[in-house]
């Protein structure tokens, strides 16, 4: 840090990341109580458990590789100009560099990889929560780690970097992450699902699927509610706080400072603020009444907006942000319901469509909104456009989402490693820790009476 | 041509205001804001006054209300 201001930058910077990190617990602490209170009773605490141990599991596998995969594949490898891996750069998150540990002359990595991290593990929970009461614990965490710290942080190097291909060949614009972590942990669940197959009892002999209503709506609303506030922090760490016009390649002129999207290309905390709000109203508004104040549904469709809306925050009206989540609230309630029928996918919480669909539809219509404008501050860019952003849709939702997650578990369910047995299904995963819950309390109830004199 | 009139970011920012796509269209925003919001309260009206109904029609002996009461 060569003068005070840079150092008040850096700094500023470093505590702005480390406070959206906190913010960004939240997400899972909320999806943590809201798949809890989606589960049944005897499966309780199995439920939890799967999403807790998601957090040392990426955290320990993102620090190894997952963080080194952001910063060496940008250009593919050999998608872009026949560029391989980018070593150089990559050079500061190997995990036996200097820079991931305590270092005084770099005060961002750590919270930056965090930052990356807590995204890392979102991706993950958003599967969680599709495949409650039948996947082997096992199972889910080999695949959140997949997801975690392997394909959702090749997606970013790609369509949300500055310097990813994505972003230079096909003018792909995802600012606050329809794409890069929606639609893809989306596709990536249905992949999953696809393989795994309906809890027990979710459809009739005739195909008809069944209501496997929540033991708790209540506190399936506030796990969404907590989602929202953690939200906060996600759309926060999706941007540059403060970059001068220097550190942007010289391609932003004059001497105006300024926060950017993850793509160094102008935006602010004012607008995006606007934006969220606005679409996580349309999202309610919308989700209300097509779900008939479902309470569930309303509280989805208020993040199925938020995530339609996203891939465009930085530069929406806020109107337009508005009308746009209303258009993937609609569209996620009713996707979810047709796919249920047509194709008898029992996505327990609605992830796929809440995230998956909505995230999808997101980009595509910010295609539209936003076409011709530039991509990025750097020379040569392709500028956004709806072609680009259907082909990073497909490329996010299918490539990099759905087809990892159907091959895995594939692998997985041919070595009777996916799904539990069906007598365990029925009796609920937390049976014997049940039992012996039982037990225990007639033990010491009894040992106590005796005590009574 | 572009949505929001940028072709460039490489411009000096203080030069720059509103980003936003479809400029000059504010108005015409705000009254379809405007129409979406009145939809929705109208929307809502008609779905209540159907859920009421219904529950009306529901229980005409009182004993699942009574229940309900004792439930608290």
């Amino acid at each position: 840090m060569g003068s005070n201001i840079d150092a008040i930058t850096t700094v500023f910077t470093e505590f702005y990341y480390w406070v959206t990190v906190v913010f960004m617990f939240l997400i899972h602490v909320g999806f943590c109580i809201y798949e809890v209170a989606a589960s049944r009773r005897r499966n309780h605490l199995h439920t939890l458990m799967k999403n807790t141990m998601v957090i040392p599991l990426v955290t320990v596998t993102f620090f190894f590789f997952g963080w080194w995969i952001y910063f060496a594949f940008p250009h593919g490898p050999f998608i872009f100009e026949g560029k391989g891996l980018d070593f150089a750069a990559a050079e500061g998150a190997r995990p036996w560099s200097q820079n991931m540990g305590t270092n005084i002359s770099d005060r961002i990595n750590g919270v930056f990889w965090a930052a990356f991290l807590l995204f890392s593990w979102t991706a993950a929970s958003i599967v969680s929560g599709a495949v409650i009461e039948r996947i082997r614990s096992g199972a889910f965490w080999i695949l959140a780690v997949i997801i975690g710290s392997f394909t959702w942080i090749i997606d970013a190097a790609w369509g949300w970097h500055w310097d990813g291909w994505m972003v230079k060949l096909l003018g792909y614009h995802d600012a606050y992450a329809s794409g890069v972590i929606h639609a893809i942990a989306g596709g990536f669940a249905l992949g999953v699902l696809l393989v795994l197959g309906p809890r027990l009892g979710k459809f009739t002999a005739d195909g008809t699927p069944r209501d496997i209503p929540p033991h708790n709506v209540w506190m399936v609303t506030v796990g969404l509610f907590l989602i929202y506030t953690g939200f906060w922090g996600f759309y926060a760490a999706c941007n540059v706080p403060i970059i001068s016009p220097e550190a942007i390649g010289g391609q932003i002129t004059g001497t105006t400072w300024t926060a950017t999207n993850i793509y160094l290309a102008p935006t602010t905390l004012s607008a995006i603020t606007f934006n969220f709000l606005m679409s996580l109203s349309g999202g309610l508004m919308v989700a209300y009444i097509v779900s008939k104040g479902d309470a569930f549904w309303t509280y989805s469709g208020g993040l199925a907006g938020i995530i339609t809306a996203s891939a465009g925050n930085d530069l929406y009206h806020p109107i337009q942000a508005m009308l746009i989540a209303g258009v993937g609230a609609w569209a996620a309630y009713k996707l979810h319901f047709w796919v249920e029928r047509k194709f008898k996918i029992d996505d327990a919480v609605g992830a796929v469509a809440v995230h998956g669909y909505a995230g999808f539809i997101g980009l595509v219509i910010c295609g539209f909104m936003l076409w011709g404008q530039p991509s990025s501050p750097y020379e040569g860019y392709a500028t956004i456009n709806p072609i680009g952003q259907f082909i990073g849709a497909l490329i996010m939702f299918g490539l990099l989402g759905f087809l990892p997650a159907w091959i895995v578990s594939k692998i997985l369910n041919g070595m009777g490693l996916l799904r539990i047995p069906r007598k365990v299904e029925l009796e609920g995963l937390d049976f014997e820790t049940n039992q012996d819950y039982e037990a225990a309390l007639a033990d010491v109830i009894a040992a106590e009476n005796a005590l009574v004199k | 041509m572009s949505t929001n009139g940028m072709s460039s970011w490489a411009v000096d920012l203080k030069d720059v205001a509103a980003v936003y796509p479809f400029q000059g269209t504010e108005f015409i925003m705000f009254i379809i804001g405007l129409a979406f919001w009145i939809w929705w309260h109208v929307a809502q009206m008609r779905m209540e006054k159907e859920e009421i109904h219904h529950e009306m029609d529901a229980d005409a002996s009182g004993k699942k209300a009574k229940e309900a009461i004792d439930r608290y």
